[in-house]
């Protein structure tokens, strides 16, 4: 078996606790990314842009590029690189731009 | 909370950006008897470089995913005796959105925190703008598919959250950093099927004796190398991606063999399942913040627009300080160098003429390099017309050479203008080389945004009443 980079750097996180995403229990360790926890449950996408409608998720990973945008506790538009997966984070996959419930 | 300037003290020094540069250049003019604030969006110091995993990940040797991570360690120690003693505030989750020239110093505005919910201002003498680089980026077919990240992206997601975008990784683009991040990556447990670089890393060699004179830079290179060679990554020199395939995310891309103009060659592509990308084409300069104030600015060998800076690094702006990547790419033993001497110029002491040295012999090795990667004009051959430039506006090659070619534009702010390419989110970082290339300039202009980073309309609009009252 190959190793992890958990593995690699001895690793020995504190316990795991949860994040919800779309309604879906998904594992975060303490100190993790919201956009770490997605990737580490094998999750790369979680936003539709607005014209094509096409799936995005990490490009940069560092703040720069805003396409890892979701909603997270209700707010749109949050760049999921950059937040901590904290227990009971609320992370909505985003389409468009997402304030759809806005548009009249 | 918001703070006014009044609430604050004053300091000395105020270094923005706790990347190797920054942190070398704090606790060195607090050694030097100087008052400093460390500021960084993040809330870690480190930067790019010594990117680590958060202290909850619980990380007994984070040292094995970096080269010389007791430099770091040892930077860090010193940065919090100071901070014991009082002498270096460090300001993590401070994000830098505009410096202000006061009469005598400068006011730098900050938002706080991811949210970037609250704002504040940090009242001081002189800056020091340490804000580093992001990643150059090319579009090519696919590229705005899922699991295609960017190299730098895929090591900080790695050395920060300890996690892959896939399990089988092509590493493609220019520049050292991709043998950074394969290396890092297949350490890590990831196979790399192949490092795809667009060059024949044939300019090093062309001045041996830049590249003996430091022998730290071949080391890494050769650990790196030793590590590739270990987990047989097949390393691909002149050839590109010229596209990535999937329709949810990437299952496979495809690799050509480009000529010395970076065009690709037709017949010579063969295609690598994968389950990711990793892609960058170098660095690209942070100076948004000095360029609003006027900075002068140069173009590198590598087309990348940098600082101007004197010996002392200091920029054309009085009392405006720069070191690392803002004066050009150039690597963490760089910045740190930088870092020194721009500290021993603020305190008005003089450096070790071995730093000086140190500083210029790098620096000579950094312009080489960044010559060598220089991208070559024929790799818009490998965009199609559907392929999207703009990822934030999603502009296609099509519009925009509609907009060059039909409706005349002959610069990259009138194409912005006409098709919305580099008017998203992201303010051009993404797309800003190659709409500037497919607008007939060739590479870009100096960075230019009114703000370095997205700023609440509520906060503006703060702004603005207290500038009209004071
Ligand atoms: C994504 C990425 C990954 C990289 N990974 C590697 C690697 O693995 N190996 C390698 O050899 N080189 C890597 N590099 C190259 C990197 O630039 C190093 O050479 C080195 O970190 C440069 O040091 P620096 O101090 O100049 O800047 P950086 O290390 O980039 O530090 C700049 C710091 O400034 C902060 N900052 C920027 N703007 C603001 C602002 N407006 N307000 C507040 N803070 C701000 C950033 O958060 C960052 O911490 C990477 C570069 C990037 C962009
Ligand atoms: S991945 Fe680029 S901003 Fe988050």
């Amino acid at each position: 078996m190959r190793r992890t980079p958990a593995e690699l750097v001895g690793a020995e996180p504190g316990p795991a606790h949860h994040i919800d995403f779309d309604g879906r229990p998904v594992p975060a360790l303490p100190g993790q990314s919201i956009a770490a926890a997605l990737w580490a449950d094998g999750v790369l996408a979680w936003r539709t842009t607005r014209v094509g409608g096409r799936p995005r998720g990490v490009f940069c990973g560092i703040g720069a590029c805003f396409d890892c945008l979701a909603t997270v506790n209700g707010r749109p538009n949050q760049r999921t690189c950059l937040l901590p997966a904290e227990p009971g984070t609320t992370v909505t996959t985003q389409e468009g731009h997402g304030r759809a419930d806005l548009a009249i | 909370m918001p703070t006014s300037p009044s609430d604050v003290p004053r300091y000395d020094l105020a270094v923005i950006g706790a990347g190797p540069a920054g942190l070398a250049a704090a606790v060195t003019a607090a050694d030097l008897g100087l008052r400093c604030a460390l500021l960084d969006a993040g809330r870690q110091t480190g930067g790019q470089y010594y990117r680590h995993p958060a202290p909850g990940l619980g990380a007994a040797r984070p040292d094995r995913l970096h080269h010389g991570w007791s430099a770091y360690t040892g930077l860090a120690d010193r940065l919090a005796a100071h901070e014991r003693a009082g002498r270096v505030g460090f300001l993590g989750g401070h994000q830098v959105w505009a410096l202000e020239r006061t009469g005598d110093g400068y006011a730098v505005h900050v938002t706080l925190g991811p949210e970037a919910a609250d704002r504040a201002t940090v009242p001081a003498a002189a800056v020091l703008l340490a804000t580093g680089a992001y990643e150059r980026q090319l579009p090519f077919p696919g590229w705005t598919l899922p699991g295609v990240v960017t190299a730098g992206g895929a090591q900080a997601m790695l050395k920060a959250g300890l996690v892959l975008p896939g399990r089988r990784i092509v590493v493609a683009g220019s520049g050292p950093l991709l043998l950074a991040a394969a290396s890092s990556l297949v350490t890590a447990g990831a196979e790399v099927p192949a490092v795809v670089e667009a060059t024949a890393y044939l300019g090093y060699a062309r001045r041996p004796g830049v590249l003996a004179a430091v022998p730290a830079k071949l080391v890494e290179g050769a650990g790196h190398g030793s590590a590739l060679l270990r987990h047989r990554v097949r390393l691909r020199l002149r050839s590109a991606v010229v596209e990535a395939h999937g329709t949810d995310r990437v299952t496979a891309v495809t690799v050509a063999r480009l000529d010395a103009d970076w065009r690709p060659v037709p017949g010579t592509e063969r295609r690598i399942d994968c389950d990711a990308l990793a892609v960058g084409h170098g660095l690209l300069p942070q100076i948004e913040l000095a360029t609003e104030l006027g900075a002068a600015t140069r173009t590198g060998p590598d087309g990348a627009v940098a600082l101007q800076v004197d010996a002392r690094m200091l920029t054309t702006v009085p009392g405006l300080w720069s070191a690392g990547e803002t004066n050009g790419v150039g690597g963490a033993d760089l910045a740190i160098a930088e870092g020194e001497l721009a500290a021993h110029a603020v305190a008005d002491r003089a450096p070790r003429p071995a730093l000086v040295r140190r500083r210029a012999r790098l620096r000579a090795f950094a312009e080489l390099m960044a010559a060598a990667h220089r991208p070559g004009p024929g790799w818009t051959g490998w965009l199609r017309p559907d392929t999207d430039v703009c990822r934030c506006e999603e502009v296609p090659v099509a519009r925009i050479r509609e907009a060059v070619e039909e409706l005349g534009a002959g610069d990259p702010r009138t194409v912005k203008l006409l098709t919305r390419a580099g008017m998203g989110w992201c303010q051009g970082r993404m797309c800003g080389p190659a709409v500037a290339w497919l607008a007939g300039s060739g590479e870009p202009g100096p960075d230019r945004r009114p703000f370095a980073c997205p700023v609440p309309l509520s906060q503006l609009a703060a702004e603005q009443r207290a500038a009209a009252e004071g």
